[in-house]
């Protein structure tokens, strides 16, 4: 498609902190470097300082003195949201009430002074983009929540933003309706090759859109990475257990085995101060009868999900392990299992 | 069904029966009263004829309407300024406000006098500075400049509490937009205002048009209406005729105020 103008924008904070007149630090000194088409994702707890970053890179606030922000290597740190050209989408939607969709769309363009039939145009475009040209002259207060956000996207890329920044677009929409927006949000990232921020606390969302997950807690950066790497290779305990499901063990390693309450589990790259091991469900299965294995635990729970059985299993750690069974057999509760680990998917952190 | 519409005729009984004892017979009576004088109805058609009548029609509405905008516009602007910064002394200012409520309209029309009346301060700074007095406490100047004084206060606590409730994402979505400030004021505060602005405003006219006081205290040049239906009343013990001018003032204020209301209301639709 070629509806973006120009090349993608490449955006730098550089040393940005935020703390608010109330004395609240929303933000820890940052540096980070966002590159020109990528879509990186902001993911954390409620509170932790995403919605603050992306009003700096948007211009609606300003960082602590000290921090720059960078627009293709350009300062751009006092420059007003106004001039910086980018479109916001919010989780409010923050449609005009006073304007029908096409006027909503057509804000932007308006005000750059277009001409009418390039306006229409544009506007046409857009709807058609987002599938609601059917819709181009109803009022707001008719619209369902998607609608909604389809017309705030549409009105965000009408004028050709450099960047598109998002805050939680997804949050106020049911299940469902999450999920249909969520690919037509990332078909159209991908399509416009435009830089975007999109900032969410739902860790599905951010594996699916982001190409690199940026992960916050308190106000600082836990880690940076692309979601396999982030999944796969948790940087902090918080990373690991915010994201997905994690399990783990206690105990101590020595001479290629880690020992812990279920048994002794083989493991020859373990490493010697190794007292904790965490590993993803998927790594975890309920061995065959014909297999060797050191591990065991009772079944505290099952749960028949149709393509597989979500297990808890007792192995006397604070918390029972989760297991996805593919297995095609019935789990009994308090019925004793073996249990098979496979190594490369162990974290030690 | 029945049963429902039983419950809300019962509930709207109240309204109705208020409605009827305060508004509907006495203006019935009134409008009768306006045509049994000497000259029967003539005296509705005299308003019209009559350029003493006419004239102080014109002046009230008009008196009334500057108002109605000055007061909208100084206090728009302050009523958003004062809910957006608050500053040491924010909540005494704001209450200090609400003084010229507990005012009657004589006590209005002498502050007036002592701002613009012959002995009034800004006579004394217009004869220093340029050797000729300003008064205007006693003309149609004055009188507005004390309905304003009257306006200014309630209309900017209704600014206020609507524009608490404006919701700052949009005007932050209107600037990365590419809205300028002056924009983002034409195109999302003031549409999110109007509300606000239609009822103070329609308060403030109705009260502009009524008021008395103030007037009175005033007096010598200014005709306005309820000046006039006074003077029939009791100088010239025109029953008829004073009955007749406060019907027509009550129709042409209602008038007036359904007519602002449908055009506002229908420009937000016009808007998109
Ligand atoms: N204008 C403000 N004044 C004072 N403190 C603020 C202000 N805005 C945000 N904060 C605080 O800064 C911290 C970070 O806020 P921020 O809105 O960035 O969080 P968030 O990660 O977006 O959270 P959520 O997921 O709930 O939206 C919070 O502790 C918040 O209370
Ligand atoms: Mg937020």
């Amino acid at each position: 498609m070629t509806t973006q103008a120009g090349k993608p924008l490449a955006i730098a904070l550089e040393n940005c902190a935020k703390t608010f007149p109330d004395g609240t630090r929303a933000l820890e000194p940052l540096d980070f470097a966002i590159h020109a088409g990528e879509t990186v994702v902001f993911l954390g707890p409620s509170g932790c300082g995403k919605t603050t970053t992306l009003r700096i890179i948007a211009g609606l606030e300003e960082p602590d003195a000290g921090g720059r922000v960078l627009f293709d290597g350009e300062d751009v740190t006092r420059l007003p949201i106004e001039q910086r050209n980018v479109g916001m989408v919010f989780q409010s939607y923050a449609l005009f009430p006073n304007m029908t969709v096409a006027g909503n769309i057509g804000y932007g363009l308006r005000i750059r002074g277009t001409q009418e039939a390039a306006l229409k145009a544009r506007v046409g475009e857009m709807l058609d983009m987002m599938q609601i040209a059917r819709l181009a002259d109803r009022r707001i207060d008719q619209l369902s929540g998607g609608q909604r956000q389809r017309v705030a996207l549409a009105r965000a890329l009408a004028v050709r933003p450099r960047a598109l920044l998002l805050d939680e677009p997804l949050t106020a929409l049911d299940a469902k309706l999450r999920d249909t927006l969520r690919l037509d949000i990332d078909s159209l990232l991908r399509s416009l090759g435009i830089t975007a921020i999109y900032v969410t606390h739902d860790q599905a969302e951010a594996m699916a859109l982001g190409d690199r997950i940026v992960v916050m807690e308190h106000g600082r950066v836990a880690q940076i990475g692309e979601p396999r790497e982030i999944y796969q290779r948790p940087a902090t305990r918080f990373v690991a257990e915010f994201i997905g499901t994690m399990n783990r063990l206690t105990g101590s390693a020595k001479n290629g085995v880690f020992s812990c309450k279920a048994g002794n589990l083989p493991w020859a790259e373990a490493p010697a101060n190794a007292t904790e091991i965490l590993f993803r469900p998927e790594d975890i299965r309920v061995a065959e009868s014909h297999e060797e294995t050191g591990l065991q635990g009772t079944v505290a729970a099952a749960f028949f999900l149709g393509d597989r059985t979500r297990l808890f299993v007792e192995v006397g750690e604070a918390r029972p392990l989760v297991i996805e069974s593919t297995a095609r057999r019935a789990f009994r509760h308090g019925e004793t299992v073996r249990l098979a680990i496979d190594p490369r998917g162990l974290v030690v952190l | 069904m029945r049963h429902e519409s039983r419950r809300l005729i019962l509930l709207l009984l109240p309204a109705g029966i208020f409605f009827a004892a305060f508004f509907l017979l006495p203006m019935a009576r009134l409008f009768f009263i306006g045509g049994s004088g000497k000259t029967g109805w003539a005296a509705y058609a005299a308003i019209l004829t009559d350029a003493h009548y006419f004239s102080s029609l014109l002046s009230t509405l008009g008196v009334a309407t500057a108002t109605t905008a000055a007061t909208l516009a100084i206090s728009g602007i302050s009523g958003v300024f004062l809910q957006r910064h608050k500053f040491p002394g924010n909540g005494a200012l704001v209450a200090m406000l609400t003084l010229p409520l507990a005012f009657p309209g004589v006590v209005i029309g002498f502050m007036v006098i002592m701002l613009a009346g012959r002995m009034g301060l800004i006579g004394q700074v217009t004869q220093a500075l340029t050797g000729e007095k300003l008064v205007f406490a006693y003309t149609m100047s004055g009188l507005f400049m004390g309905y304003v004084y009257f306006s200014i206060p309630r209309t900017i606590l209704t600014v206020m509490a609507a524009a608490e409730k404006l919701d700052p994402r949009l005007e932050e979505a209107a600037r990365s937009l590419g809205a300028s400030p002056w924009r983002v004021v034409l195109d999302v505060i003031i549409p999110g205002l109007k509300p606000a602005f239609i009822s103070a405003g329609a308060i403030c006219f109705a009260t502009a048009v009524g008021a008395f006081g103030t007037a009175f205290t005033l007096a010598a040049k200014i005709n306005v209406l309820p000046m006039v239906i006074y003077t029939e009343f009791t100088l010239s013990a025109n029953i008829a005729m004073a009955a007749a001018l406060s019907f027509v003032l009550g129709i042409v204020t209602w008038l007036v105020l359904a007519v602002a209301r449908t055009a506002a209301g229908s420009s937000v639709a016009a808007a998109g």
